[in-house]
């Protein structure tokens, strides 16, 4: 089950997943605080529905884009450990 | 049949079902006891997640709270569903591939310090039993408000309940019986949601009602809800009474709290790997969200109906209501809904006529027209009282009732196990006695669950005498971000932090966070001395940088950690590379990851 170091590129499998977990997060923060709220007044003056939209990103968009971002990393993840050889088949 | 015959009925027959996974799933070993034998499916795990996460204060207080709040509570729905994204990216799956039971077992392992691991347990207790006396004293009111049990009982047999599942099953036992609980708490949650957002807006689905139009209006719920609150002088729902800076910064530190509770990053070391780790964290997520995107359209309804009902409405003083209120109508009055006599006696309703005319007026701070606002309602109100505002039928409240209460103890039992595992893990096997043997440990673990939930009921049973358990949730987040999740995330990504950065780090974020939450809460600190306008529900996130950079700074101008720990820090990183390594691991061999 364990591999030795030596099998695996280690070290360009976790580049990889650093850049991607850094570009994620960059998504996780403008959607949130973002948003949400430094931009919601500015995204208020459009509507989702008949919400405003920085109040409905605050109170609806971001957890559905949290629940995207969660799974869009999984699949990813996946396809860098298959990539790598690293997949639990 | 009544009411309170279903309570009991719905109460009765989930504890029954609670008792009975207890006894099917009793834990066998230390492995079973603390991560539930590392083998837990990832969607039930989320599952459990989702009901260990979801607290009394979700499930009855969150969507009043909102309504009261309008856009202020946005901080509660994206900070306590954000730090899962930090959760899954960051901490769970490579917490997972490290393999032990703890999180002070990783701070400990991995700064090679039992001083490190000692912090790291003051701590993981401290944010728990704050956590759990809020959890304990839910339970009481539940007992107390819906079955006519003393609150003390109340307390007791909810004691008795997690006494059974959590000591004989451990993380094993807890593990399904949270599955069990996420089910009877979200159906609670959602039946009279679906009902009240048909009766406003006339779809079924809260999450599309809530940017609908009023049913047979032609405008949108939220814009007449707007109209309505600033009507009578309050601010507009969908406007921020915060500075833009404090929102941010309460957000921030619900988000870091949330990825940095102890009793939610144990749950993620039952699963069998890394990639079940994540996805894990998805289906938490998404088990959460349901509840947390029903919230905020239910506090919208609420609070339209609430106003468009009781506002001007004629109270009905005599206590035979009917034939009073029908006496009212004639005389072409509104007379006041009949939930609102029947809460008033609970004491979350209350109404003094200060103008003497009869009428219910509701007027917010910045009301024109000089009239005293009358009506005051507890936030808990809203989600207790929306079967009856949604004239479902009297087994709809027994169902909320039991919903209440699975919320409550599945909490309760998740901070239980960290507290007995730090008794009995943390502090028994790995600091005073290592060379303790499994089958005691196991042993250690049943009587200090046991002793935890006496104390976590003596807890619940003083904080209702002392009334600050809100005021104390600010610390368990903020403690939780500015101490735990500082050295944990370092851990992972940094393997030049060492002992020494770590050590400085905890004790930094803590005392800080501490002193600051300390000063404001009960210190007489008065808001314009706050620091740089954060209020101490924010604090967290502004001390978690200090954290980060005094730890960072600590380490930098001292040496760097054994290559052991190194290689430990390179290993996790990757899946399935996990070796023990001496200084790190000593005789504790980490699991590994499971195949199939």
């Amino acid at each position: 089950m364990a591999r030795s170091d030596s099998e695996v590129d280690a070290r360009g499998y976790w580049a990889a997943n650093l850049r991607l977990t850094t570009w994620l997060m960059v998504i996780w923060f403008v959607v949130s605080c973002g948003a949400g709220i430094v931009f919601r007044e500015f995204l208020d003056q459009y509507s989702v529905g008949g919400a405003p939209m920085g109040f409905w990103f605050a109170q609806q968009g971001s957890i559905y884009v949290f629940v995207g971002l969660i799974f869009y990393y999984c699949v990813a993840m996946r396809r860098l450990e298959r990539k790598f050889g690293l997949g639990e088949d | 049949m009544d009411q309170s015959f279903w309570s009991f009925f719905f109460v009765g027959t989930t504890f029954a079902l609670y008792i009975g996974i207890a006894l099917k799933a009793r834990a066998g070993s230390t492995d079973d006891f603390y991560v539930a034998g590392h083998d837990v499916h990832p969607a039930v795990n989320g599952m459990a997640t989702a009901a260990d996460w979801m607290s009394a204060a979700s499930f009855l207080s969150m969507a009043g709270l909102i309504a009261f709040l309008g856009y202020g509570g946005s901080v509660y729905l994206m900070g306590w569903t954000g730090g899962y994204v930090l959760l899954a990216l960051l901490l769970a799956p490579y917490l997972r591939e490290f393999g032990k039971f703890t999180v002070p077992d990783f701070v400990g392992d991995r700064y090679y310090s039992t001083f490190a691991r000692v912090v790291a347990v003051v701590c993981a207790l401290f944010v728990s039993f704050t956590y759990i006396a809020g959890q304990m004293k839910g339970v009481g009111v539940a007992f107390s408000g819906f079955l006519g049990i003393p609150f003390e009982w109340g307390i007791v047999i909810g004691m008795v309940i997690v006494f059974f599942y959590a000591v004989l099953g451990g993380m094993k036992g807890i593990t399904y019986t949270q599955v069990a609980q996420y089910c009877v708490l979200i159906f609670a949650y959602t039946v009279p949601a679906i009902f009240i957002s048909i009766m406003i807006t006339g779809n079924p689905i809260p999450q599309l009602g809530f940017i609908s139009d009023v049913a047979g209006e032609n405008r949108p719920m939220l814009e007449k809800l707007n109209t309505v609150v600033s009507d009578l002088g309050f601010l507009e729902y969908t406007s921020s009474s915060k500075s833009m800076i404090d929102v941010f910064c309460i957000t921030a530190a619900l988000m870091f709290g949330t990825a940095g509770l102890p009793h939610v990053i144990i749950r993620f070391f039952t699963v069998k790997s890394a990639s079940a780790a994540r996805v894990s964290a998805g289906y938490a997520l998404v088990f959460i969200a349901l509840l947390y995107t029903i919230a905020p359209a239910v506090g919208a309804f609420a609070r339209l109906n609430f106003i468009d009902t009781v506002n001007e409405a004629t109270y009905v003083t005599s206590d035979s209501y009917v034939l009073e209120a029908e006496a009212i109508e004639e005389r072409g009055g509104t007379p006041v809904p009949a939930w609102f006599k029947s809460w008033e006696q609970t004491g979350l309703l209350s109404f003094e006529d200060k103008n003497g005319d009869g009428l219910m007026q509701i007027r917010g701070p910045n009301a024109s027209d000089g009239i005293e606002n009358e009506v005051i309602a507890s936030r808990d109100i809203f989600v207790l009282a929306n079967p009856e505002i949604a004239n479902l039928p009297a087994w709809v409240i027994g169902l909320v009732v039991a919903g209440g209460l699975a919320a409550a103890l599945s909490t309760a039992a998740g901070l239980l196990m960290v507290i007995s595992s730090a008794v009995s893990h943390d502090l028994c096997r790995r600091t005073l006695f290592p060379t303790m043997t499994d089958r005691t440990e196991l042993r250690v673990a049943r009587v200090s669950a046991a002793g935890a939930v006496v104390a976590a009921g003596l807890l619940g049973l003083f904080a209702s005498q002392l009334g600050f358990v809100a005021q104390v949730v600010a610390f368990a987040f903020g403690l939780a971000a500015a101490s735990l999740f500082p050295i944990i995330f370092l851990g992972i990504f940094w393997k030049r932090m060492n002992k020494e950065g770590a050590i400085t780090a905890m004790i930094t974020g803590l005392i800080s966070t501490f002193g600051y939450i300390y000063y404001f809460k009960f210190g007489g600190g008065t808001p314009d001395q706050w620091l740089f306008g954060v209020s101490p529900e924010g604090i967290g996130f502004v001390f978690m940088w200090l954290s980060l950079v005094v730890g960072v700074g600590v380490a930098l101008v001292t040496k760097a950690p054994p290559q052991d720990v190194q290689d430990l820090v390179e290993d996790i990183r990757v899946p399935g590379t996990r070796k023990p390594h001496g200084i790190a691991d000593g005789d504790m061999v980490p699991a590994p990851a499971l195949s199939g």
